[in-house]
């Protein structure tokens, strides 16, 4: 079973219905998963900030969702979370597959992704890197049911030992 | 045209708690100078994202009419989104964006529809068929009339004039999601 199955199970628990992605190809097995489900509403639009903001309208009206991206990508968004989504307390749920680290060839991944935990931390931003797959709906599952309890942000970090090692 | 003019005829028009989502500064502003509906939406941050935040909202609630309002130098950081909305082609959204070709409240500085942008083509090429420029005031009430009763989406470009927003909003951002998600959980 594949690492992506929890994360469908885990969204489908919390009635995470909207999934708004900027391609990756580490999280293509998931997409292509939400693709397929019609309980899925998904859209692909052309910057991770419009992908965030998206999810923070609908949200705001009643549907949940959650946006997918790579480390580089959340690198575009601070101001987007520190002026939308952690002020208005709207509790936008992200799912970022960790480039630049344990094996990565690309330099500018590897400077990109120092940046990642420094900025969830300096917004106080609930975040968790998930390494092993049984630990994966768990993890999905319990940020998931916190955001939603408590008006709050979320990601979930997906790391390579989970993506890359066991796949 | 002048912006809080328009803005009021805009909300003069909405009688079915059509949602309203204010870009930052000025835009939202005169939105919230023209009544403050609950059913307004006033971006305080995060510039450019009026038209995905409007598109969220219109996706979660397709029986509710949702109105984006959006400046130029704004929509220009996040064109992107405009093929986005066209990909998603949501019936019950309308992008109004007000162009007096400066970012106004940084000091006038031009921006690029000064010069050779012209945003209602760029909504035509971007997908939105349905994109017009108002000629005046009575031509921008009958988009309105036509967006509010037929299938979307629309994109109403409107040339405004330099002058300053009718009012300032309240800086509170947990008290208007609160009242937004509130007017938004009755029905349309």
């Amino acid at each position: 079973m594949s690492w992506h199955h929890s994360v469908v199970k885990a969204l489908k628990a919390n009635d995470v219905r909207l999934v708004t992605y900027i391609p990756d190809n580490v999280l293509s097995p998931l997409i292509d998963a939400v693709h397929a489900d019609s309980w899925f509403r998904v859209v692909c639009p052309a910057r991770e900030e419009e992908a965030v903001g998206i999810v923070a309208g609908a949200c705001m009206a009643g549907l949940r969702g959650i946006t997918l991206m790579q480390t580089s990508g959340f690198a575009t968004l601070p101001n987007v979370l520190a002026s939308l989504i952690v002020p208005y307390q709207i509790p936008a749920l992200m799912l970022i597959s960790e480039r630049g680290t344990l094996g990565d060839h690309q330099l500018g991944q590897a400077i990109v992704c120092r940046t990642m935990r420094p900025v969830l931390q300096a917004l106080g931003i609930e975040h968790f890197a998930v390494e092993r797959d049984e630990d994966l709906e768990f993890v999905v599952d319990g940020m998931a049911r916190q955001a939603y309890a408590t008006q709050a942000p979320a990601a979930v970090i997906l790391s390579p030992l989970l993506t890359k090692k066991s796949a | 045209m002048n912006r809080f003019d328009l803005t009021r005829r805009l909300v003069a028009k909405l009688k079915s708690g059509e949602a309203v989502i204010g870009g930052i500064g000025n835009t939202n502003f005169d939105l919230w100078a023209a009544g403050q509906r609950p059913e307004n939406f006033y971006m305080l941050g995060s510039m450019g994202l009026a038209v995905p935040i409007g598109l969220g909202v219109a996706l979660a609630q397709p029986a509710r009419k949702v109105f984006v309002l959006e400046g130029d130098g704004s929509l220009l950081m996040q064109l992107g989104s405009l093929g986005t909305v066209a990909g998603t082609a949501p019936k019950n959204l309308t992008i109004i964006a007000f162009d007096n070709g400066m970012y106004h409240i940084t000091g006038k500085q031009k921006s690029l529809t000064a010069d050779t942008v012209d945003l209602v083509a760029m909504a035509k090429g971007a997908g939105v068929g349905q994109s017009e420029w108002a000629r005046d005031e009575a031509q921008f009430e009958q988009l309105v009339q036509r967006a509010l009763g037929g299938a979307g989406p629309w994109f109403i470009g409107a040339r405004i004039d330099a002058a300053k927003p009718a009012g300032v909003t309240e800086r509170d951002p947990a008290r208007i999601r609160q009242r937004f998600m509130a007017a938004l959980a009755a029905k349309a």
